[in-house]
Order: structure tokens, then C-alpha cells, then sequence
């Protein structure tokens, strides 16, 4: 068998445990295990993307018994799709949480950071309902642990409600997945997708119950009005190497959505029927246009750019909520792209806030930047990127997702609100942007030399590293928006992928497992009989 | 027996939910306690009510009880025991460095209104 698919969350997992015991006061070796570990990430996602490019879908039993008995994780088109979008993004983001010196400023850094990949690795390659909750807690956990990572009043309040509020989506999450057991006897993914299907027509009280309550967890995750009230204070004061990371985390709530509700309750499904268009679609271009107006409301950048995120999950969201494959292409392109934008301004946001007097206060005017061009060059960049205009990758997929809408019975709607919001989050943008770089100078200079702040400056740190971070997460955006072409070739094959289950569900639970081999037929949904060995370990 | 299980679930749930709406860290995390036994005792109905039958094949016994919702049920107790204790330590680390125990900021914050003398750019502490 393939070892494989395995592997991303192997990986991870066990470096971490490494880093605890033999490098915990070794910031360097801890720092060189960490960062080899990145890149070993990246070379197996490169693989599974690879392996997975041409239509392939490769699954591996843990403990090698057969689904729906044991769990089994599925790398199909998406899941590598999404995970090889996670290693790109880890390798810049850790250089720079090095380069900056973040991971010195409190304990255990990189262990939780590798514990933090190990979750979202395994979010997305699960094909078990279950499991993917056990991923989420883990992914959850490292996140809590990273987000007060560095300490400080303001960020343990806001861990604490950070803490809170996934607490309770946990618990919802375990009630959706209690409902969608007693219905349908099972938790495999592909399994679900056969028996959701065969289910009485006249007896679906308990499994509509169940789907909403899931599109509520996945909600929470993605930021979605009005269950968006965590994100801005969490990302605003998390560190800003943990916040650029956690841009890939509300795309978990997305891909949770996309992977439930294409294969468990396709849109051919009777009983699911209205989620989408009724509820999903209008929550969606609410929270996009929310975001975009916290973006211009923001009094401090730090809230501007965790308002933006919002803004461009709404956008991700309401793609998706189109349900045709063009829309959740156009979702997946966009997810690539607003991934690495936003992780580029968050760090962007704290080389400003660590070079300027005022800090990230929008409304105070302080002395010019060091290197204020560079920065404001690259600030420039990734707003231009973040708005949506023109040339850069924003701007394409944005043109997708009008171009999807099309087909809409509120195509004016979509269109009103998307283009709008996007004047809106030029304008906060451009205003923060001139405020920053700008203002700086009118007002810096009838300051006497001698009273210009700098023996109260810190000394500048080191900032080639970070700069070379931000400087290859713009790469990306710029990749994304030169190769648009080949990727939504990409995107537009895995939502093909999606859009026909029965390969996948095929595979999944027709694969004989070692263990039962000529495994007894799983016909009976309220069978009690099935069993499956608990992932207790985690 | 199923109104029973039913009633507890309900109870807690409700109980749960009024004490995470409170203002304060500690009421809040009772009340995350609370919802996770709720969730428990859910997930563990979630494979049908059978009275003393066992969850592993025994020769000469006709009816199961399903052993997979007790396995579910171990993952998550052990999952939100962990979780309570990490939210414990944090809201105790920002009641510490807060000097009060909401859960909400505190509606005026120092930042909010910049002083005049600040536009030299002096943080203010």
C-alpha cells in the first residue's frame, strides 16, 4: 500500500513531538527541525499533487481496515489541491516568523506550528466525518496555544474569546455529527453520500437538522454573518506569522462546505434543496459586504486587514453558494489567491507596526518609516491584490466569480454587492495606505531633529528575511495571476472531480482492507452492529 | 428511559446555553462544561437506547448495544476535558493581565480618542 497520503500528517506530527523533547531549549535546532519540516511538507504535497493531477484518487486505510470500518484518508483532486496551498503558505510564513524573531518571544513555537500543520493536513485528507472533528480539534488546539503565543492583555482577551467561541462550534459540530450518526448508522464520508441518498423520502426531519447544523459549523470556521464575531479581535492581536497562517483556517470552514455538500448532500438532493440559494447565498454577500466595511471603519490596520478577510471569505462564500461548477471553481481559485494576500498583508501589517512610532494606529500621524517605499510598494501590491483591481490575481477572481453569477436568479444582487464592496475596500485601502505612508511625511517635518523619536526606537531588527517572506507570498499572487490560465484548468478538473462522486465513493468503500477483507455487506443504514477501532490517541 | 435521557439532554443544553450568554470568563466556561456533558450524552444516544445488552459479540445474545457512539463518546470526553482546561488557564492568564474577568473588551478603549500631544507620534502608554 501507499504510504503516501499518509505522510503530510505523519510528518508534522512527529517533528513536533521532536521539537518538544530534544529542542525545547535549542531555539536553533528547534528552528532548523522546524523549517526542514516545511519544506519536507512541501515536497510531499508537491508529490500528492502530482500523483493526484491526473485524476487519480488515492486512499490509505489506517490500520488497514476496510471503510466504512476503519478511517480512511482520501487525496483526491481538492484535498491536494488545498494541501499543497497549506505548505506553500507555511514555508514563507515560518521564515518569517524566524526572521523576525516571533518564535523567541515565548515557548514552543514550532512545535505548535508543526501540531497546527498536522491538523489541517488531516482536515483535509480525511474521509471520515469523525475524524475530520479529531483534525479540527487539532488544528484548533495548536491554534489556541499559537494565538497567545507572546502573551500581552489584550491578545489573552482575545484568545480567551477565540478559545470560547470555538468551544462552542466544537460542541455543535460533535451535535451535527450525533444527528447525522442516528440517522444514517455511519460516518465515513462515502458512505454517508449512499446512505443519505437511499434514505426515505417521508423521514428526513432528522437529516435536514443534521446538514444545517453542519453548514453552521462550517460557517462558524469560514467567518460567515453572523457567526463572524471571533475573527477580527483573534486576528488582529494573534502574532502576525500565526495570523498570516490562519488565513488558511476559515478556508477549512470553505472546504468543509465544498466536500459535504457535493458529496453527502449533492445538489440533486431532494432534502437539501434551498440551503444554498435561500440562506447560504444572501449570509454570504452580507458578510462581504460587512467585511469590506469594517476595511474602511478600521481604526487600527491590524483590524483592517482581519476585516478584509472577512470581505474576501464572503466573496469565496458567495461563489460557492452559487453551487454550479463554474461558481465553485471561480470559490477555489479565489481561495488560492485571497490565502496568500491576506497572509502577505498580515505580515506586512506587522513590519508597520514594529518600524512606525504610532504602531498600527491608523489615526495618529507619525515620523516616515525606515524603508517606507519598499513597504509601501508591497503594501501597494497586496491591497491592489486584496480589492480586486486590476492586474493582479484579485482582479481575475473576481471577473470568475461575476462570470459564474451570471446564470443567477440574483445575478443583480451579487453583482451590486460585490462591485460595490469593492469600491468600498479601495477607498479603506487607499486611506490607510496614505495615512501610513503618506501623511508621514507632511507632518514629520517641522519636527527638530533632536526631538525625532529615535533613541526611544527600538533597534531596527534584522528584516531581510521577513521582507524576502512577503516579498515570496506576493511572488505567489503574482504566479497565481501570470499562470490564471493553467490553475482554473486546475480548479475547473477538480470541481469535475467533485461534481461526479461516484469514482471516489467507488474507491473509498470497495478497497479491501487486510484486516476484513471480504468485509460483510453494508446494506442495513440502522445497522448496530458496525464496528471501527477509535482514533484514541488523540 | 428515552424521556429521561431526553430531559437531560434539554436541561443541560438550556443551562449551558444561558450561562455561556453571561459576561464573565467563569459562568461562561461552566456553561461550555455544561453543553460538552450534553453533547456526550447525545452522541451516546446517537446509536439507539438498549438496556444492559453488551457492545461485542457474545455467543447465545440476541440484542447489541452499539459499541461505535462509546468510542465516539471517549474521543470527545477526552477532547473537551482538554479544551476546558486550556480555556481555564487562559481566561485565568487574562483575568491576571487584565485586571477583570469579561469576556467582552471593555467598551472605551485608550486608543480610541488620540490626544492632541500624540501627534508627534509618542505611543501613549
Amino acid at each position: 500500500m501507499m504510504h503516501w497520503t499518509v505522510l503530510p500528517v505523519v510528518l508534522p506530527a512527529m517533528m513536533a513531538a521532536i521539537i518538544v523533547l530534544v529542542a525545547r531549549h535549542h531555539q536553533m535546532l528547534a528552528r532548523v527541525l522546524s523549517i526542514a519540516s516545511t519544506f519536507g511538507l512541501l515536497a510531499l504535497a508537491l508529490g500528492l499533487f502530482w500523483q493526484a493531477s491526473d485524476g487519480t484518487i488515492s486512499i490509505y486505510q489506517l490500520g488497514a481496515w476496510k471503510a466504512p470500518f476503519g478511517i480512511i484518508l482520501v487525496a483526491d483532486r481538492l484535498a491536494t489541491l488545498m494541501v499543497l496551498l497549506t505548505a506553500l503558505l507555511a514555508v514563507p510564513v515560518l521564515l518569517y516568523a524566524v526572521g523576525s524573531g516571533w518564535d523567541a518571544r515565548g515557548r514552543h513555537f514550532h512545535a505548535l506550528f508543526q501540531f497546527q500543520l498536522m491538523g489541517i493536513m488531516g482536515a483535509f485528507l480525511t474521509g471520515d466525518a469523525f475524524n475530520l472533528f479529531v483534525f479540527f480539534e487539532v488544528l484548533l488546539i495548536a491554534s489556541y496555544g499559537l494565538m497567545i503565543h507572546g502573551g500581552g492583555a489584550e491578545r489573552l482577551r482575545a484568545g480567551t474569546q477565540y478559545v470560547l467561541y470555538n468551544l462552542l462550534g466544537s460542541t455543535l459540530f460533535l451535535f451535527a455529527l450525533g444527528t447525522l450518526y442516528a440517522e444514517t448508522g455511519t460516518l465515513n464520508m462515502a458512505d454517508l453520500a449512499g446512505r443519505v441518498a437511499a434514505l426515505d423520502a417521508g423521514d428526513t426531519a432528522g437529516i435536514r437538522v443534521a446538514s444545517v447544523l453542519l453548514l453552521g459549523v462550517f460557517a462558524v470556521k469560514a467567518a460567515l454573518l453572523p457567526l463572524h464575531f471571533w475573527l477580527p479581535a483573534s486576528y488582529a492581536q494573534a502574532p502576525a506569522p500565526v495570523a498570516a497562517l490562519f488565513a488558511i483556517m476559515t478556508k477549512v470552514g470553505a472546504y468543509g462546505i465544498i466536500r459535504f455538500y457535493t458529496l453527502v448532500f449533492p445538489p440533486d438532493l431532494d432534502l437539501t434543496t434551498g440551503l444554498f440559494g435561500t440562506w447560504l447565498l444572501p449570509a454570504a454577500l452580507a458578510t462581504l459586504a460587512l467585511g469590506m466595511i469594517g476595511v474602511l471603519g478600521a481604526r487600527e490596520i491590524g483590524r483592517l486587514v482581519a476585516f478584509s478577510v472577512i470581505g474576501s471569505m464572503g466573496m469565496l462564500l458567495a461563489a460557492v453558494a452559487i453551487f454550479t461548477p463554474e461558481g465553485i471553481s471561480a470559490a477555489l481559485y479565489y481561495a488560492v489567491h485571497s490565502t496568500f494576500t491576506a497572509a502577505a498583508l498580515f505580515l506586512l501589517v506587522d513590519v508597520i507596526r514594529d518600524r512606525r512610532a504610532a504602531e498600527g494606529r491608523l489615526e495618529q500621524v507619525a515620523p516616515p518609516l525606515r524603508g517606507g517605499a519598499l513597504m509601501a510598494g508591497m503594501f501597494f501590491v497586496a491591497a491592489i491584490a486584496l480589492c480586486g483591481l486590476p492586474p493582479l490575481s484579485g482582479f481575475v477572481g473576481k471577473l470568475l466569480v461575476l462570470d459564474a453569477a451570471l446564470d443567477s436568479d440574483l445575478i443583480w444582487w451579487i453583482w451590486a454587492v460585490i462591485l460595490i464592496s469593492s469600491l468600498v475596500a479601495v477607498v479603506g485601502f487607499g486611506r490607510a495606505g496614505s495615512q501610513i505612508f503618506w501623511k508621514a511625511y507632511q507632518d514629520a517635518d517641522p519636527v527638530p531633529p533632536e526631538e525625532a523619536p529615535e533613541g526611544t526606537m527600538p533597534p531596527p531588527r534584522n528584516s531581510v528575511l521577513p521582507m524576502t517572506s512577503v516579498g515570496i507570498l506576493l511572488g505567489y499572487v503574482v504566479v497565481v495571476t501570470v499562470f490564471a490560465g493553467p490553475l482554473t484548468r486546475v480548479t475547473d478538473a477538480t470541481v469535475a472531480q467533485l461534481f461526479a462522486p461516484q469514482p471516489y465513493i467507488t474507491k473509498v468503500l470497495e478497497t479491501e482492507g487486510r484486516i476484513i477483507g471480504k468485509a460483510k455487506d453494508a446494506g442495513d443504514p440502522k445497522k448496530k452492529t458496525s464496528d471501527k477501532p477509535d482514533e484514541g490517541g488523540h | 428511559m428515552e424521556l429521561l435521557v431526553a430531559t437531560a439532554i434539554g436541561a443541560l443544553t438550556a443551562a449551558g446555553i444561558y450561562m455561556v450568554l453571561r459576561l464573565r470568563t467563569f459562568p461562561v466556561i461552566i456553561g461550555t462544561s455544561l453543553l460538552s456533558y450534553a453533547v456526550n450524552v447525545f452522541l451516546f444516544t446517537a446509536g439507539r437506547l438498549a438496556v444492559d445488552a453488551p457492545p461485542i459479540l457474545q455467543d447465545g445474545v440476541e440484542v447489541y448495544t452499539d459499541p461505535l457512539p462509546q468510542a465516539l463518546v471517549l474521543t470527545a470526553i477526552v477532547i473537551s476535558f482538554g479544551m476546558t482546561a486550556v480555556v481555564v488557564i487562559i481566561a485565568l492568564g487574562s483575568y491576571l493581565s487584565c485586571d477583570d474577568d469579561l469576556v467582552d473588551a471593555p467598551a472605551t478603549q485608550p486608543e480610541a480618542q488620540p490626544a492632541p500631544e500624540a501627534k508627534r507620534g509618542e505611543a501613549p502608554s
